[in-house]
């Protein structure tokens, strides 16, 4: 039985660290970085007698995730402690929720193939983080625990096992993403783990209507990986069904160098996390008021804003898509296009540098649209430098590339750099002249017919222009000479 | 109710500790007694009660901490009563995952 005989079914459970300045149970910094333990108390550190004291902003942003992705909030709510034994977990047990979680319910709409697909959600709720192991600190080979991330404050989203393909779960996880980027509760940036998915992956025949055993995949921290690590998961339990074998239910960790999984020895013994009540925490009470206050205070959602830019900006599916995927460029596209001008051929133009040119430059510095030196102000500049013909599209991206890395003023750059279009007639005369007397050959076969040949005629005067004619004087020029 | 070995053993290796067959016999039995003395609650009809997991005045709220960051320890100090260091750093045997 091939593949296709069988329905691969996921669901997953996405960690988002929250964009809190303190830690979640004490005032410790959750700063990335710094030397081992240098953000660490007698609280995250789990010292006997320190007691938690919950950080206000974290309930605040588990009530705002939970209101924007449809959530039940529940008004009250309880912590509980997750018993057990690892190096990066100091007090062994982890503060996290249970049978009581702040949000439940809600769900997550995503596009695939221009089709629109939901899937449901179990709960949000809150925990603190683990610390940080870090391997073979020493000729020993011994390991160090560093406990800085120990009490960084997480919620976890669970979703329900409705996705139907890797596809879909990639998704699925790319509209979240966007959600809590765009609520400011999580900055997105999946390669530092400050977002990350384990997968619960099964199948099961096409049209059976009991899911398979599940296997958890932990360790996916990015995209492309978790799209492999399903693929490969739901091929390794049809072989296993195919060959008769069971599918033991187990948690494996994607290995991203083989692209496959592999079952966890260390998690191998059974769970057995004896939840309980959190002693040292009072129960989470979230009054109607403060949730009306934070529902009042939600921003523009993803796909409310990109229906937006579609509706009246005409922008098309796909780049209102990608300018939302990520609030702080849609943020920095709407400066810009306030800054140079209004209606959709105004937003195609600002859209497509912001998508193209500015992102691939951004990805090279990994800078965040509120620090490029290309301010809004300096884009609209250099498209203006453009409608005005004093700089052509091949200028135009040097001179963007530049004020990107420098912040110099695009005007004057132009100037610097010598990138001003020629569009004095005189001065293209003189060059198409020189081009067309260099060849007499391609001149008789354009005027037998050859109108194609055009092209190479621009080419040869630009080359002699050194890029800097202006492409539509040029074309006349050329056309003038060549007797159409 | 008697807890049996086996209960008792993965209890045991749930809670990191070895004990020997003697201990094994003497907490089965030590820890049957704690239950059974809990299990006479279970006389009650708690059905309508909700359960307290704290002690909270009706309508009392729950203080919160502002999200504002404080000093930390000198990451010297903290690891100062650890076994062993590496940098400041906790020294762990290996880990393998």
């Amino acid at each position: 039985m091939p593949i296709s005989d069988f329905q691969v079914v996921i669901g997953l459970e996405v960690h988002a660290q929250l964009l809190t300045a303190s830690k979640i149970f004490c005032g410790c910094s959750t700063a990335f970085g710094g030397a081992p333990n240098a953000h660490t108390c007698p609280v995250c550190l789990g010292l006997p007698g320190a007691l938690p004291a919950l950080n206000r902003s974290v309930v605040e942003m588990a009530v705002r995730t939970g209101l924007a992705l449809g959530c039940e909030i529940r008004p009250k709510s309880v912590f509980a402690r997750k018993n057990y034994f690892y190096p990066d977990l100091p007090k062994g047990y982890q503060i996290s929720q249970y049978e009581l979680p702040i949000c439940e319910g809600g769900e997550v709409t995503f596009t695939l193939d221009g089709r629109d697909h939901t899937a449901r959600l179990v709960r949000i709720h809150m925990e603190e983080d683990a610390g940080k192991n870090v391997h073979d600190v020493s000729a020993d080979g011994s390991s160090g625990v560093d406990l800085n991330r120990a009490g960084v404050p997480l919620v976890e989203i669970v979703s329900r096992p409705d996705l139907r393909s890797a596809e879909e779960a990639v998704e699925y996880l790319k509209a979240l993403r966007a959600i809590l980027m765009a609520l400011g509760v999580n900055d997105g940036n999946m390669q530092e783990g400050s977002l990350r998915c384990d997968a619960n992956v099964s199948v099961m025949r096409k049209g059976a209507s009991e899911l398979g055993t599940r296997c958890e995949i932990k360790n996916m921290n990015s995209f492309r990986f978790l799209k492999q690590a399903i693929e490969f998961e739901a091929r390794r339990q049809v072989e296993l069904i195919e060959a008769g074998e069971p599918v033991v239910q187990e948690t494996r960790l994607f290995d991203p160098d083989r692209g496959e999984t592999r079952s966890m020895r260390s998690k191998e013994e059974a769970h057995d996390y004896r939840y309980f009540p959190e002693p040292d925490l009072p129960p989470v009470i979230v009054e109607a008021a403060l949730v009306e206050r934070l529902r009042a205070a939600l921003p523009e959602l993803p796909r409310a804003k990109a229906e937006r830019y579609q509706r009246s900006l005409g922008l098309s599916a796909q780049d209102a898509g990608n300018l939302v995927a990520d609030a702080a460029v849609s943020a920095w596209f709407d400066a810009a296009l306030a800054a140079y001008g209004a209606g959709p051929e105004a937003a195609k133009k600002v859209a497509n540098w912001v998508i193209g040119e500015l992102a691939r430059l951004a990805n090279e510095t990994g800078e965040a649209p509120a620090t490029w030196k290309l301010t809004p102000a300096r884009l609209a500049a250099v498209l203006r430098l453009i409608d005005a013909g004093t700089i052509g599209g091949p200028g135009a991206k040097q001179v963007v590339e530049e004020v990107f890395r420098t912040g110099a003023e695009p005007d004057a750059v132009v100037k610097a750099k010598g990138l001003a279009q020629v569009s004095d007639e005189g001065a293209i005369e003189a060059a198409v002249d020189k081009v067309l007397a260099a060849n007499p050959g391609e001149v008789e076969k354009y005027r037998g017919g050859r109108k194609n040949l055009v092209g190479f005629f621009v080419g040869q005067v630009m080359k002699e222009m050194r890029g800097k004619g202006n492409p539509a004087v040029v074309n006349a020029l050329l056309r003038r000479k060549l007797g159409d | 109710m008697a807890l049996s070995l086996e209960e008792v053993r993965r209890i045991a290796e749930l809670a990191r500790l070895r004990l020997s067959e003697e201990e094994e016999r003497t907490f089965a039995g030590q820890l049957s007694a704690i239950l059974d003395h809990v299990r006479q609650l279970e006389e009650l009809d708690v059905t309508a009660v909700e359960p307290m997991t704290h002690a909270l005045a009706a309508g009392e709220l729950p203080a919160l901490r502002e999200d504002a960051v404080r000093a930390s320890l000198p990451p010297e100090e903290a690891t100062a009563a650890a076994p062993a260091r590496e940098g400041t750093a906790f020294k762990v045997p290996r880990i393998i995952e």
